[in-house]
């Protein structure tokens, strides 16, 4: 037999249940018969540690107190004792860790919805050691020095006691708190899905199922989900209606037998509307492993469903809240709905002898069908002040007394669980009654979270003494969300949205949910809020304190924050906010609600997106060459790009050296191919490409190439690369690797909407061409031999389309790196046989590959710039010592160029800085000023934007953007570094042949 | 319930001009260009699909050779050979559109998404073009940087697939 000391921290090492015939059974709090579980299927779970017996169908929660357990947790903030509210997402105070192996380990997880399975094991949070002996309970001794607000106002202590670094903030994150996040991986998959309906019903109670079973019949695209594992919503504890002629719950198997036979209607249990997002996109975590012992390898844990509805109807229901009274939260005060869930559902009695409290009509039937399973209710304390109504008379009739106008004053605690409970009635009189079970109902909240993610307006209902929702385009509540309080009418409003007619209901009783008004004592030690300990008490101090608006109130007190964001506490917030501040409760309004309704995981909202589908990596045609070559790849945007290629033992430095002399002494080859590529066709492509950059292009003859500059609007170099034009009405242009889609954009962008009358057509070819830069003295003599033309005349800036090594290719003379060059374009399957043949040949004249570091020092030797890196979105071609387009009538941005702040002589300027010790590297982003040591808030006159070792120059260089710089050429600066300034002197950003004569060669 | 293929190489191309350059390149191609909006044509081994007002792209067997240059050449256009630029994936079978959905945000009901249909979408975090071939079989292009994600997305959306 179970009993209160069965909790003692020694028995609980015991096994706990009786034995029959040999094995554990589920223990006496079980009935004998009812409920929606499979008794014939036992199933063996564990709490902290100890072994116990549910049925296949029971939650964590209802298997829990099959086993007279109602102990589960210890508060956040004072560590009292807990029991279980609820029977549903709203729960507060029965928050689990479930572990199944080391990675999955999930903390915080409500025992009201998890579903038992086969050796489930589950620990208590929030306790040490355990949950009958908790050390942090001392934490409640301590509860008057531990008001809201404490945690601002200890950190406004004595400055420089640094008391919360060094002593609240260590202490409070061991004692509050809630469960411990895992520590390795999580293992499992998750999965992420879209769709779209006609109708997307969230909650399959009956509002839901009506709406469903009338847009289903009506050929609509419906999608009917909820969040337990068990569609029915309250129909399933409806055990004295009749609808349509037959049974409530038989009316619910042949409205869901129906609906799975509609191929345009899916149900989805165990999928929870987490948010309700603008234009009707909703967010559904769909549970699917969590309920199963051995999930197997396939199964995603998890499916993120994105829906897009035209229509959503929210049918969420209504939840109950608990009554206010001294000591409020021990373990054994439970919703009286909650009671009645765990009855009819998991047949489970949450108490032989029960006292029941409330201030609305539901609660009754409580006591009905608890009376009716044998328990004992040894009292209705109804705190209105008359109890009128079939409800009450049927409760009187079944012989159980009724207190109107009580109130409950307080509750007493044995062996950590409620043992008597202190009535007053209204004459003044005060008494005692024993009782396992306190039951209580302070009305009902409707569930307006997701309507009011959606921006649905709240209004004040005084029958409710809650917030409704009212309706937005696209957006229907219907049910007890909505204010319904029958069956009848719940099922009307579902089908009136289809103008269908709904089923027909004869009920022997009113139902649940009943409204009421929010009533109970406020003093003593009176929770609102159970999962943040927030009392009656912090929220009047609060507003004493000057606070005054719902959601300051809602921070100070921590009242609506944690996993259950309130649901069951929120409204006593709001009405004591109000009665504090003198106000009306529709005055002070709600907190905002905000998704996730319920805690999503992580892992649902990553979905697929991890490790190589966490971002695309992309690679060039020639990327398995590279990888042959041994090379050290970098990322460049979404690209792996080759970076260097060393040779055994060579270090970065030392390849890179290797690399840049060699491709200056005979040639270099290289992999270009991530350049962006962009064919401009059409009559009017010279004139476009003409407005769109710095350069003039019209005058460009076919054959040739131009290095060119593109502003934006604004006057800055966005981006640079060779407009090619290969006939009058056909250009090849490059770009950046990182501009490739901006300038397609901004290219796509001017045609479309400032120049439609232009003539002209814009094709990526990007991905096409495969590009091999062969760049040095030697690069010609090895290209000759394999083109079958002849290219010893071309001349720098040059391109032709010709066929080499067999492969259709587009020739280019052009350099990045101060050396007569070419690139060569092929279609991208022709570039692997190209570089092998053009690799044999480099290496019989002793030419090398280099990578983009040595690009970098090459370019940065002949002072050529990088976008990104020269340029930073504020940068002018004047700046950079670039043409300017002054003989161009006009051009994308040189308007702008002419604003007074672009033609200050003191801007920003490109310039070389060469520093005096020729040994040291200066560092990017490196601020240049005029002194070693200057005073702290000196302004910078420009700052580093690139610097390299140059083999060339056998010395470092560096690039930099200067104020004034072109008037500073030979002037000593200093380079601030966090070991004194680096002194500078300087030069022209040209280092190296700065006649072209190696270009031209 | 769904394959996967990578198919095999193909000749593309892009044309772009007006209702003109349309009905030319449709003679030199042997298929008339669709001008519906998001629609695409098939007869033989080639295939018409209308990307944009005016932007179409060609599809043909590798190595194919329309005689579409010669056919355009007095008439203003843009005619782009991009075959190397992209791969190819097919996906067949009754769960293919679910599959999909695990990245693409349009809705892949027949209703909206009829046999024909093509369009510039997203698959996760990639771009391409999907063509609804028959009721339950979808071409994809592909940028060629990105086929390898596109393959691995798709395997990787059908395990443990739900059946609708």
């Amino acid at each position: 037999m179970i009993g209160a000391s069965r909790q003692e921290g020694m028995m609980q090492r015991l096994l706990v249940g009786r034995m029959f015939q040999g094995r554990l059974v589920p223990d006496s709090m079980r009935t004998e018969a009812g409920g929606r579980i499979d008794r014939a299927r036992d199933l063996r779970f564990r709490f902290d540690g100890v072994d116990y017996l549910g049925c296949e169908g029971d939650t964590l929660a209802s298997a829990l107190l099959a086993n007279g357990i109602h102990l589960v947790g210890r508060s956040f903030k004072y560590h009292r004792p807990r029991g279980i509210l609820s029977a549903g997402a709203e729960e507060p105070n029965a928050l689990v860790t479930l572990r199944r192996d080391g990675g999955r380990t999930t903390p915080n997880l409500r025992a009201t919805q998890i579903e038992l399975y086969e050796g489930l094991e589950a620990t208590s949070q929030n306790r040490w050691p355990s949950l009958s002996t908790d050390f942090g309970a001392l934490a409640s001794l301590a509860a008057p020095l531990l008001p809201a607000g404490f945690f601002y106002k200890t950190m406004l202590g004595p400055r420089g006691w640094k008391l919360w670094h060094r002593l609240f903030e260590p202490l409070l994150r061991r004692g509050a708190g809630l469960g411990h996040a895992p520590t390795q991986p999580d293992p499992d998959r998750y999965a992420r899905y879209h769709d779209h309906c006609d109708v997307l019903i969230v909650g399959a109670g009956p509002a839901g199922l009506a709406a469903a079973l009338a847009a289903g019949r009506e050929g609509q695209r419906v999608i009917l989900c909820d969040e337990q594992a068990e569609p029915g919503g309250t129909l399933l504890t409806e055990i004295r209606a009749l609808v349509d002629g037959i049974p409530a719950r038989e009316f619910l198997a042949r409205s869901l037998a129906e609906l799975s036979a509609m191929p345009n209607v899916r149900v989805m249990p165990r999928t929870t509307a987490f948010g309700l997002y603008p234009h009707n996109h909703a967010g559904l975590a769909e549970r699917v492993t969590d309920h199963l012992a051995a999930p197997g390898q396939d199964l995603p844990r998890e499916r993120l469903w994105q829906i897009r509805a035209a229509r959503v109807v929210l049918a969420t229901g209504a939840i109950e809240r608990p009554l206010l009274f001294p000591n409020n939260d021990r373990p054994g005060v439970m919703l009286a709905g909650a009671a009645r869930d765990y009855l009819l559902r998991y047949g489970v009695k949450v108490g032989n002898h029960v006292v029941i409290a409330t201030a609305c009509d539901s609660a009754y039937l409580t006591a009905l069908d608890l009376a009716a399973a044998g328990v004992e209710v040894k009292v209705v304390l109804d705190l209105r002040s008359s109890a009128e109504g079939p409800l009450p008379e049927a409760v009187r009739k079944a012989g159980i007394p009724i207190l109107t106008g009580g109130r409950v004053l307080g509750t007493h605690l044995r062996r950590l669980r409620l043992d008597s409970v202190l009535l007053g009635r209204a004459d003044g009189r005060t008494r005692w009654f024993d009782c396992d079970a306190l039951l209580v109902s302070n009305g009902h909240t409707p569930t307006a979270h997701l309507a009011a993610h959606a921006r649905a307006p709240m209004h004040w209902n005084d029958t409710w003494g809650a917030f409704l929702p009212g309706s937005i385009e696209g957006v229907a509540s219907i049910g007890a969300c909505a204010g319904a309080t029958t069956l009848a009418e719940a099922l009307a409003q579902g089908a009136a949205l289809f103008a269908a007619v709904p089923p027909p209901v004869e009920a022997e009783l009113p139902i649940a949910p009943a409204p009421g008004t929010l009533q109970g004592a406020e003093t003593g030690c009176v929770f609102v809020d159970l999962q943040n300990d927030v009392t009656a008490q912090d929220i009047r101090m609060a507003v004493g304190e000057g606070f005054r608006s719902v959601e300051h109130v809602k921070r100070y007190t921590a009242g609506g924050l944690g996993t259950d964001q309130g649901k069951t506490g929120n409204m006593a917030l709001f009405a004591l906010t109000a009665a504090a501040s003198g106000l009306a409760p529709a005055q002070v309004g709600t907190t905002t609600f905000r998704p996730p309704y319920t805690p999503v995981t992580f892992g649902t909202l990553a979905g697929p997106a991890r490790g190589d589908l966490f971002d695309p990596v992309r690679t060039t045609p020639l990327h398995d060459k590279a990888v042959a070559e041994a090379a050290v790849f970098e990322d460049v945007g979404p690209w792996k790009r080759a970076r260097y290629f060393p040779r055994k033992g060579e270090t970065m430095h030392e390849a890179v050296a290797r690399e840049v002399a060699a491709t200056r002494a005979t040639a270099g080859m290289f992999d270009a191919s991530t350049l962006g590529k962009i064919e401009v066709m059409g009559p009017d492509a010279a004139e476009f490409l003409n407005r769109l950059y710095v350069n003039a292009l019209t005058g460009l003859k076919p054959g040739s190439c131009r290095y060119a500059v593109m502003l934006s609007e604004a006057g800055f170099v966005m981006d640079d690369g060779i407009v090619a034009r290969l006939a009058e009405n056909h250009f090849h242009v490059t770009t950046t690797t990182g501009g490739a889609a901006r300038v397609l954009h901004h290219m796509e962008d001017y045609r479309q909407t400032e120049w439609p009358d232009l003539r002209v057509w814009l094709t990526s070819t990007t991905e096409h061409w495969a590009v091999i830069a062969l760049q040095g003295p030697k690069a010609r003599e090895i290209l000759i031999p394999l083109c079958e033309a002849d290219i010893s005349a071309l001349p720098h800036m040059a391109v032709r389309d010709l066929t080499i090594a067999g492969a259709p290719a587009r020739l280019m003379r052009v350099s990045f790196t101060g050396e007569l060059g070419f690139e060569v374009n092929v279609p991208a399957r022709h570039a692997p046989p190209l570089w092998d043949a053009l690799r044999a040949r480099l290496a019989a004249i002793g030419g090398t590959l280099y990578g983009t570091e040595a690009m970098h020092v090459m370019r940065a030797e002949k002072g050529y710039i990088i976008i990104g890196q020269e340029t930073d979105g504020t940068v002018t071609p004047g700046d950079l010592g670039l043409p300017e387009g002054r003989a161009k009538p006009d051009f994308v941005g040189k308007r702008s160029l002419t604003r007074p702040d672009m033609l200050l002589p003191d801007r920003r300027q490109l310039v070389g800085l060469l520093t005096e010790n020729p040994a040291v590297m200066l560092e990017e982003g490196a601020q240049l000023v005029t002194e070693a040591s200057p005073p702290p808030g000196t302004p910078a006159l420009g700052h580093v934007t690139s610097a390299y070792h140059s083999p060339a120059l056998g010395r470092s260089i560096a690039l930099a953007l200067l104020a004034g710089g072109r008037t500073r050429l030979g002037q000593r600066l200093f380079v601030a570094g966090p070991r004194g300034g680096i002194a500078v002197t300087v030069a022209p950003p040209v280092f190296l042949d700065p006649e072209g004569a190696r270009l031209h060669g | 319930m769904v394959e996967i293929m990578v198919l095999p190489p193909a000749r593309r191309m892009v044309l772009w001009g007006d209702t003109a350059v349309a009905d030319r390149a449709g003679a030199a191609f042997g298929l008339a260009l669709p001008h519906q909006p998001c629609r695409a044509v098939e007869a033989g081994t080639r295939a018409a699909l209308w990307l944009g007002p005016g932007e179409w792209l060609l599809l043909g067997p590798d190595g194919d050779d329309p005689p579409l240059a010669p056919a355009l050449a007095d008439l203003p256009h843009s005619l782009v050979e991009i075959s190397d630029g992209f791969a190819a994936l097919a996906l067949h079978g009754p769960g293919a559109a679910r599959a999909l959905s695990a990245g693409c945000p349009l809705d892949l009901h027949e209703a909206a998404f009829p046999v024909g249909m093509v369009t510039r979408t997203v698959l996760g975090r990639i771009g391409i073009t999907l063509w609804r071939r028959a009721a339950a079989e979808w071409r994809l292009e592909v940028p060629r940087s990105h086929a390898a994600y596109a393959e691995d997305f798709l395997a990787e959306a059908t395990r443990g697939m739900p059946g609708f």
